[in-house]
């Protein structure tokens, strides 16, 4: 039996100040391991993660969200490159997350997000006198408490040092382990192929490749990937 | 050729020391009214200021260019039209005559406060509208509801709010034109600081203005020494 996106692209385009951001982009994400959007910088990544999101309506084409087995609509979760920390502790900027997602804020749930990106000995210090890496694994926590069914993530380590970076992609790793379905983007082609169920490969705002993680890191089918993977300047 | 009389200057300001630390009476009776009118007129525009400067910073409807524009150029409103204005209003034959508010303390909170709304006002739509661009996705993101954004983003901006009030206290503390139109500057009543000085130093009666220009300046001081302490607080504690 063929298994249903949760997420289709149907000749979606994407244009803002007079620029075409995003091209004609027909993509059906299937639940399991991470999808990984590749592609140098410019080429449409966050773009496509914030019309997946719904942050921003395409100009022509449709996105749609797959649906849960109960008919309603599956829940996502977002989580930016650079995420705004509110002025409160980690444990109150966790709280909030949930109070947003009309959820229960009881101290165990806020124990157990925290505890979930390793953060539990952090909960009463102000979010924004954490380290960067603390605050993308306390983004990742406020994600988490909308308990979503997808999770856009938009370059979650970038910027970050090794230590950090693993501990990011350790808790990403975990969460698509439990089901979670996780989209995220980067250009960093070490954790693509870490991370990467499938990949969806872009370059100026266009959708050059779709294929499973090991096809397109061994055989590439675009030269554009190639020249990609081979390190070279793909503009 | 005019000469500086300089012990005379000692002798005014050794009066005026002594009529401060002695507890006089009438200069602390007149700091005391200051103190009042401008934190009642500070309460109020508080009020209306920080929620006018919300609304405008977080909506977006036709013409709000031009109160944006209008509201800045309000924070230099000049304070003896503002007096002219509100005098004319509250005068017998104007359209507030019946209250009977001029020349009462009243009438002097009423000025100040019209003084310094769109100072608390112009600064909150710019500090909200800030923010706003920095928290605006993250919110949509979140899925956080309408009303929960404009308390988040009051919360989180709360320090720098409470600067923008002392601002405007400090302002309206030492305004002296439209509290000494609306107010009359009546002894015992409607006298404040800078009214005082003025009538005062006009008078040569120079240690009470001196003293009073003590007062003020510690006032203003405090205010600025309040402001800056908050915020070196704010951002030890509360990120």
């Amino acid at each position: 039996m063929p298994v249903l996106p949760c997420l289709s692209f149907a000749s979606a385009t994407y244009a803002a100040g007079g620029r075409t951001l995003l091209a004609d982009i027909s993509l059906d994400i299937t639940p399991g391991s991470p999808t990984v959007l590749l592609g140098p910088n410019g080429a449409g990544k966050t773009t496509l993660l914030k019309l997946a999101m719904g942050l921003i309506a395409p100009a022509a084409g449709t996105v749609r969200l797959g649906s849960r087995v109960d008919g309603k609509p599956l829940r996502t979760a977002f989580m930016f490159q650079k995420p705004v920390m509110l002025r409160r502790t980690a444990a109150a900027n966790v709280a909030f997350a949930l109070a947003a997602a009309g959820r229960e804020q009881t101290p165990a749930m806020i124990r157990d997000l925290l505890d979930q990106v390793g953060l539990i000995t952090q909960a009463n210090r102000l979010a924004r006198k954490l380290s960067g890496g603390e605050q993308q694994r306390l983004a990742l926590a406020r994600a988490l408490a909308r308990n979503p069914d997808i999770l856009f993530l938009d370059e979650p380590t970038a910027s970050l040092d090794p230590a950090a970076t693993k501990a990011v992609e350790d808790i990403i790793a975990g969460t698509a382990a439990r089901g979670v379905k996780v989209v995220m983007a980067t250009h960093d082609l070490g954790e693509a192929r870490r991370l990467a169920g499938d990949v969806v490969f872009l370059a100026a705002g266009r959708l050059v490749e779709f294929a499973p993680a090991p096809a397109f890191f061994n055989q590439p089918a675009t030269e554009a990937a190639r020249r990609f993977l081979a390190g070279d300047l793909v503009l | 050729m005019r000469t500086v009389n300089l012990r005379g200057g000692f002798v005014d300001g050794a009066g005026a020391l002594d009529l401060v630390f002695s507890g006089n009476a009438q200069l602390y009776a007149i700091v005391r009214l200051s103190l009042f009118v401008t934190l009642c007129a500070t309460a109020i525009a508080g009020l209306v200021g920080l929620a006018l400067g919300a609304a405008i910073g977080l909506t977006r409807f036709p013409g709000r260019g031009a109160v944006v524009v209008t509201l800045n150029g309000f924070m230099g409103l000049p304070p003896v039209v503002v007096g002219l204005l509100i005098f004319l209003a509250l005068s017998r034959s104007g359209p507030l005559g019946n209250f009977g508010l001029l020349f009462t303390p009243a009438a002097m909170i009423i000025a100040q406060a019209v003084l310094i709304t769109p100072i608390i006002a112009a600064l909150t739509r710019q500090l909200i509208e800030d923010l706003w661009v920095e928290y605006a996705e993250e919110f949509a993101a979140m899925g956080v509801q309408p009303w929960s954004r404009v308390t988040t983003l009051l919360w989180d901006a709360r320090f720098s709010l409470v600067t923008i009030l002392l601002a405007g206290f400090g302002r309206a503390a030492a305004e002296v034109g439209a509290v000494m139109i609306v107010g009359g500057n009546i002894d015992g009543f409607t006298r404040v600081m800078t009214t005082s000085i003025a009538l005062e130093t006009s008078k040569g009666d120079l240690p009470l203005a001196l003293g009073l220009g003590l007062v003020l300046i510690c006032v203003i001081m405090a205010v600025n020494v309040g402001a800056w302490s908050l915020r070196q607080w704010a951002e030890r504690h509360a990120g």
